[in-house]
């Protein structure tokens, strides 16, 4: 039992992880190689809430602005540079945050921290993950609906235009890095307590491309396609083990996969699939 | 005044685009800007609208100094443009595109336009914005599957939801054929008789002297002539200008 709620759990924080990422690149059109590094950025900054003997729930909202307010530097940066040269730079990012994190005392360096106070059972955190991960999958299905997501929707299909008709375009970039990255450091902050343990290389650039492979799979943009992909990439190492000694392999390969066959992922296969299906059932009366 | 360009001057590399231009626009004004192939037209449209910001000389809105004024906040403003080459929103419908912008007093803030859902408003008003450029046939298309005259006129569409005091369209007929532009052209006047300030950059000569109220010619970056256009067009040097008979022909193109 204690197997499968950790396997539950790690979806969950999976989801919440994808769902972050997706607001960014997939509603407001930024590419982010780095996101791996709010994740850690939410672990770490709550870690060390929790370790100073903050309570829990402070520690895990610290963890989610920590996460946030670096996730508005990094949008403010996402304005000077556009598409591969922000790839360039959110990929930097997260080798700065490794980096530094690996060379600083009071963050354990490369021990990381230990002994982080855990206050929840395996089923506290798995409902807690699950939880916030329903409220992610709200949130973003809000968001495609508000104008929000209409005006994301412009900022990603062409931003001169946006900007001709009155949109805040640097506004936008930055709300969808704060809320994207902030869902990251959530992330982190449940991870950190739940693992009691945390070390620098469980945020590294192969959890980055983890992410975004989970984004691409499931089908970018699309909220229930981000969480079929990462529930997938999740269950997969876990029932195939050979799959989890070559992770990167077979993420690359689905990668491909989808870039060749379906460049709208899971979520643009099923939509063809329903379509054909509905074509046939049309037919067949006739 | 609503609009004045004052002196404006920018270089691109050694080349002078634009230089020491200066335009005033009256309120109520349907200004023609004409010119030669690279005369600088789109170049002084871009100082004016804040897609460059001038070497040299200023832009002020109303009265207001908006040379360094972004884009958006200009739009918010009620100063409008519409670019040359169709900017659609691609993968939206000529519905939605125009709906976004019909929207701008609830996406002006981020966070005010996550808590705004209601879309109806927007929807009819963009309805009727299509209807009137006689492209509501389309509504529901995506905008990357429509021919080019309708991306035009729901540019024109789209820049009328913002509900503009000041419309500059930049070739706003390029693309459209005889009667597609002469109905544009007419829309235009109906639009500036109800009110909006229009300055119009156009290429097709025939319609711009028959709407424009008054023509500023720019040649090689700087005003070669202005007044009605009956007048403008029978001066010599603008003759030539569009001829080409004269000596610095090579420093139009540039």
């Amino acid at each position: 039992m204690d197997y499968y709620l950790s396997v539950a759990t790690f979806g969950a924080l999976n989801v919440i992880l994808a769902l972050g990422l997706n607001l960014i690149s997939g509603f407001c059109g930024q590419v982010s190689l780095g996101h791996a590094a709010f994740y850690g950025l939410g672990a770490y900054a709550a870690a060390l809430c929790s370790v100073a003997g903050l309570p829990f729930p402070v520690a895990v909202v610290a963890g989610m602005l920590v996460a946030g307010i670096f996730g508005i530097v990094v949008g403010i940066a996402a304005l000077r540079v556009r598409e591969d040269f922000l790839a360039i730079v959110t990929m930097g990012v997260g080798f700065l945050f490794l980096g530094v994190v690996r060379k600083q005392q009071w963050l354990g360096a490369e021990m990381g921290i230990a002994k982080i106070p855990s206050p929840l059972d395996k089923w506290g955190y798995a409902l807690l993950a699950i939880g916030a991960a329903v409220a992610l999958v709200l949130l973003s299905l809000h968001v495609r609906r508000s104008w929000m997501g209409r005006a994301f929707g412009a900022v990603a299909q062409d931003e001169d235009a946006a900007r001709s008709i009155g949109i805040d375009v640097a506004g936008y970039k930055i709300a969808a890095f704060f809320i994207g990255t902030a869902a990251a450091g959530l992330a982190g902050g449940i991870y950190a307590h739940m693992t009691q343990i945390i070390v620098p290389d469980a945020f590294n650039f192969i959890q980055s491309i983890t992410i975004l492979a989970m984004v691409v799979i499931g089908g970018i943009g699309s909220t229930l396609g981000v969480v079929a992909g990462a529930v997938l990439l999740t269950l997969m190492p876990e029932m195939f083990r050979f799959i989890n000694d070559y992770k990167l392999l077979v993420y690359g390969t689905l990668l491909l996969a989808v870039m060749r066959f379906s460049p709208e992922g899971v979520a643009g296969l099923v939509r063809r699939l329903a379509r054909t299906a509905q074509a046939r059932g049309g037919r067949r009366p006739a | 005044m609503m609009l004045e360009g004052n002196r404006l001057s920018i270089a691109f590399g050694g080349v002078r685009a634009v230089t020491d231009v200066t335009l005033r626009v009256e309120r109520g004004e349907l200004v023609g800007l004409i010119g030669p192939n690279g005369a600088g037209k789109t170049t002084l449209l871009r100082l004016l609208t804040g897609v460059l910001v001038p070497d040299a000389g200023s832009v002020a809105f109303e009265a207001r100094d908006v040379t360094r004024t972004s884009i958006h906040r200009r739009a918010q403003m009620g100063f409008v443009l519409t670019h040359q080459i169709v900017r659609p929103f691609r993968d939206m419908s000529l519905l939605e595109n125009v709906m976004v912008a019909a929207a701008a007093n609830l996406t002006r803030r981020p966070w005010r336009a996550l808590v705004a859902v209601e879309a109806q408003p927007a929807r009819a008003r963009a309805r009727s914005l299509l209807e009137r450029l006689g492209i509501a046939d389309a509504a529901d298309k995506p905008a990357h599957s429509v021919p080019l005259g309708y991306l035009k006129r729901m540019q024109v569409a789209r820049a009328l939801a913002l509900g503009p005091r000041l419309l500059l369209l930049d070739e706003p007929l390029a693309g459209l054929n005889y009667s597609e532009a002469t109905r544009l052209a007419d829309l235009i006047v109906e639009l500036n008789a109800g009110g909006i300030t229009i300055v119009l950059v156009e290429h097709n000569l025939s319609e711009v002297t028959r709407i424009a109220r008054r023509l500023v010619v720019l040649h090689n970056g700087a005003v070669l002539a202005e007044g009605a256009p009956r007048e403008v067009m029978t001066r010599k040097d603008v003759r030539d200008a569009y001829l080409g008979n004269e000596p610095a022909v090579g420093a139009a193109h540039a």
